[in-house]
């Protein structure tokens, strides 16, 4: 019975971990680059739902994805797109940058105290088993949020368009793909995922830092990798996977304290066994 | 009239002179063949035509209408499609998906149904591997694929980069046969061959490309039978 709850837990943790480790594969997939700001996007959700929340809970989240949304496109348009064709190097860089910048800016405007907004949902009593519904909405949630991405990918323009960019950017301008208008997309779609990240995540820790999207974005990107980076089932499965893990180890007394490197091992033994990640393919080097 | 007119086009790879001051042109309904050694910068013309590299200097007019600056992704829009070098379909995607690409720039989708019935006639066996993930068909079927993708967009110019590269002799002459048949339905073609025997041919026109710089042209029958041409790329 309390296995059945710990993993009930861990997929709700996991479902926040996919959540952000799509912003991640995504961009890597099809800008090629690391976007190390992504777990500031959000903390920008987490202080937007903050904001709003005593307003109305419904405008609190509206307001996070639109607001993550604008930040991401606007950190693409001005940070990223004058360094496409520049060195690796020279976008990891400015994605650090702006990954400070981001916390910088949080930290003059709401300074550095962390916030805290006690928020119950209260609970789910089912026999002996008692689940949080916050837990619940979380693992509903990020459920529905894959399987439209999934449909999305596969059944629209637009979404076989990014495919058709992650593979070959060049092949896809021949088609008449703007390339530069399925980054921005991209972009967007990875920042409302983790504005919606941003509200689950709150719900879980109630407190608010600027430092808040570092945690989960470090796991995340973790999950991104063991899945396999560019894979978008691949990010699923290594969110889901790594956040059942965690709350595994934390359930048991004895390795709890653990967690962190264990989570971090299983990465490196993944990527012992298996380079590519769970998911992801060995790419055809172009000539 | 001249479909597609190319003048001094000059392209730099780094510090090297791909293209030297290189014109052409292609009359509507033609079909016309660069052909060349590898390393001429045949590929190199054919993707800076299309805006997929960029270019130094010269002018692309196609239709009338300066195209030097269009983006690439714009340009087939204009009624201008290539099928480049080494096929680049896309590998994770399915055949019909691939096709369904092709038709990416296509205004309405009212034809959508019955070109894919064009070409699936055209390419029966695309029909039969329709939902196949392109990256497990053969190097031919790849090729028709890639073919039957650039159709989907209504082209007026067809611009083909080595079609043949790396096919068996039966497909190659069967490849060949279907750019014919392509060129007869009132396509016009641009072809880029290292297999000048086959490609002049079929050619109305051709340009010989040697180090960047065209050193011969002439009608396809006029090529095939100078001196030139036969020691160099007909094996004597």
């Amino acid at each position: 019975m309390d296995f059945l709850i710990t993993l009930v837990n861990g997929l709700s943790l996991g479902g926040i971990y996919a959540m952000i480790a799509l912003g991640y594969t995504m961009v890597y997939g099809i800008a090629k680059m690391l976007n190390f700001a992504h777990g500031d996007i959000i903390m920008v959700g987490g202080y937007t739902i903050l904001l709003f929340i005593p307003v109305n809970p419904v405008l609190a989240i509206v307001a996070a994805i639109v607001f993550c949304v604008i930040v991401g496109v606007t950190i693409e348009r001005f940070a990223y797109k004058p360094l496409r064709g520049a060195s690796p190097l020279a976008v990891l860089i400015t994605a650090i940058g702006v990954s400070t910048l981001l916390q910088s800016l949080a930290q003059v405007i709401f300074g550095s105290a962390p916030k805290i907004q006690q928020i119950n949902l209260g609970a789910l009593q089912l026999g002996q088993l008692k689940i949080e519904i916050s837990t619940i909405i979380t693992l509903v949630c990020s459920v529905i949020v894959m399987v439209a991405l999934h449909l999305f990918v596969k059944y629209t323009k637009v979404g076989r368009a990014m495919v058709a960019v992650s593979e070959d950017k060049g092949a896809a301008q021949l088609m008449g793909i703007n390339v530069n208008f399925i980054i921005m997309i991209t972009f967007a779609i990875g920042s409302a995922l983790a504005a919606l990240a941003g509200l689950f995540y709150f719900l879980k820790v109630q407190t608010m830092t600027t430092t808040f999207g570092a945690l989960p974005g470090i796991k995340a990107f973790t999950a991104a990798v063991i899945g396999g980076i560019g894979s978008i089932p691949g990010a699923m499965v290594g969110g889901l996977l790594l956040g059942v893990v965690e709350s595994i180890c934390l359930s048991i007394p004895a390795i709890s304290a653990y967690t962190d490197a264990i989570e971090f091992s299983i990465l490196i033994i993944i990527l012992l066994v298996k380079p590519t990640g769970l998911l992801g393919k060995k790419r055809r080097e172009k000539v | 009239m001249a479909m597609l007119e190319v003048h001094d086009l000059e392209v730099n790879y780094g510090v090297i002179r791909a293209i030297k001051n290189i014109s052409f042109e292609v009359n509507e309904g033609e079909i016309v063949t660069l052909i060349g050694a590898n390393g001429a910068g045949k590929t190199t013309t054919m993707q800076s035509i299309v805006g997929l590299i960029p270019k130094k200097s010269g002018k692309v007019i196609f239709q009338g209408n300066d195209i030097t600056k269009i983006p690439c992704h714009k340009i087939v829009h204009l009624g201008m499609t290539q099928v480049p070098e080494g096929r680049r379909i896309f590998q994770e995607l399915t055949v019909y998906e691939n096709l369904l690409m092709g038709a990416y720039s296509n205004k309405d989708n009212a034809s959508l149904k019955s070109d894919l019935q064009t070409i699936y006639e055209r390419f029966p066996r695309l029909a039969e591997r329709k939902n196949q993930v392109a990256g497990t068909l053969s190097g031919g079927e790849q090729q028709m694929l890639a073919m039957g993708r650039a159709l989907m967009s209504h082209p007026k110019l067809l611009m083909l980069d080595e079609p043949s590269m790396g096919l068996s002799p039966l497909l190659v002459d069967q490849v060949f046969e279907i750019i014919k048949d392509i060129n007869k339905g009132g396509t016009t073609v641009l072809l880029v061959e290292q297999n000048a025997g086959k490609s002049l041919a079929i050619s109305d026109r051709a340009y010989v490309l040697e180090n960047g710089k065209i050193v011969l042209s002439g009608t396809g029958k006029e090529l095939s039978e100078s001196e030139m041409v036969r020691k160099a790329y007909l094996g004597g």
